[in-house]
């Protein structure tokens, strides 16, 4: 079967993981997964350029992780389980970095959330949006 | 012989774990949520399984992007608990139970399934989570587990058919099993969440609902729902739903619905928990 990974980009407000991007952000999510570990944490908050640069990285790729920037390190072919390891190592929560990829501060995105989440209503489709 | 005496599905959200680790179940925030699970837990004590194979995906905390299994399977004796950066969630060690795993593996291969076998394995939340949501904290284990682990995290992830056919095989292999085991499916993550993008927090409770109907009812159908639409209807990650395709496939044609809870939020996510039994 012939992969269709154009289908995902209608989708508003979202990144699909696919294979393609998995290839794209190779050494940027194995960075991350190098932070699994107590002294790579503790090695990279404390340099953080220094330890970026012993990765084959883009510099596009760099410049987000240093400005904490998750929708680019998504754009760049990060993946949010692999991104979850910076904000870990800074002790901060999904939702707490979640919540920066959209227009919301986290207390609107936490109150949103306890008032049963976003609707998908509107946001099937960006061409319904007028994104496309 | 072995047998499959039921299916368990329930979310694996790390905030969950979290919650049980740090004695937080019952804030306001989360009460409700536990309490969901209360029946459960009685229910799993006079159900106690000898073995649990547990569908799960791992969310990049053993396997880098160096390998990516679409189907795999722990068939060790032990797996530890990953560090997701938080440190590893102070749980017990997880037993394994070889003898039905090889047993399961070997012909899962043979059954044209392509299982990935792993000696070594560390497991992360969303294996453990459903364990402490249905066993609380007890020091040791009561069961032993079969880890499962599903690539639900990159594109291409397997289909619905794929999935439910898995579970069908399962059913087999344990049924061929020489050996007297109660044996229970696990079908881990979901309902509808996505943690990514402007569009993260998004939640569907109706298509969540619906879904919970279809996989208890109509299996057949629901298996041929494209990737696309849990994407777009349940999130980017409400995909994970394709793993509780795995448990039904286990238990047969016709199940009773034994129990059923719903609840929104935890973290970003809806929880949903269903325990089924094959129908005599």
């Amino acid at each position: 079967m012939k992969p269709d990974f154009e289908q995902f980009k209608d989708i508003p407000g979202t990144t699909i993981f696919t294979i393609e991007k998995a290839r794209q952000g190779f050494w940027l999510n194995q960075f991350c997964m190098s932070l699994r570990e107590e002294a790579n944490r503790k090695r990279f908050l404390s340099a953080e350029r220094e330890y970026l640069d012993e990765w084959q990285m883009t510099e596009e790729q760099k410049q987000a992780v240093l400005d904490r920037d998750f929708q680019k390190m998504l754009d760049f072919g990060g993946n949010v389980y692999f991104l979850s390891k910076i904000f870990a190592s800074e002790g901060l929560s999904y939702v707490q970095a979640v919540s920066t990829m959209t227009d919301m501060n986290v207390e609107q995105y936490q109150q949103m959330m306890l008032n049963g989440g976003r609707n998908v209503e509107g946001w099937r489709s960006k061409k319904e949006r007028g994104e496309a | 012989m072995a047998r499959i005496t039921a299916g368990i599905s329930t979310s694996h959200v790390p905030a969950v774990g979290a919650a049980v680790d740090m004695q937080r179940t019952e804030e306001p925030y989360w009460k409700p949520m536990f309490e969901g699970y209360e029946f459960s837990k009685k229910w799993m004590k006079d159900n106690t399984p000898d073995v649990a194979i547990i569908i799960y995906n791992d969310h990049a905390s053993y396997f880098g992007m160096e390998i990516m299994p679409t189907f795999a399977m722990g068939i060790g004796d032990s797996f530890k608990i990953c560090d997701e950066g938080y440190g590893p969630r102070p749980v017990p060690l997880v037993e394994g139970a070889p003898e039905l795993a090889t047993h399961l593996a070997a012909s899962l291969i043979l059954d044209d399934f392509d299982m990935t076998v792993l000696n070594v394995l560390e497991v992360d939340h969303g294996l453990t989570v459903p364990m402490s949501l249905m066993f609380g904290t007890p020091d040791k284990w009561p069961t032993k587990v079969i880890p499962l682990p599903v690539n639900v995290v990159m594109y291409p992830q397997p289909s619905g058919e794929r999935c439910l056919s898995l579970g069908k095989a399962i059913r087999r292999a344990v049924e061929q099993f020489d050996g007297d085991l109660n044996v229970q499916v696990w079908g881990t993550g979901g309902m509808s969440h996505q943690i990514q993008g402007a569009r993260a927090g998004l939640i569907n409770e109706p298509w969540d609902r619906k879904f919970m109907d279809d996989l208890v009812n109509d299996p057949e159908t629901l298996q041929y729902k494209p990737h696309l639409e849990y994407m777009v209807e349940a999130g980017s990650e409400g995909v994970e739903l394709i793993m509780w395709l795995i448990m039904r496939g286990a238990l047969g044609e016709k199940v009773d619905e034994v129990y059923r809870f719903y609840h929104v939020p935890a973290s970003n996510t809806a929880v949903g928990h269903m325990i089924l039994t094959p129908k005599e």
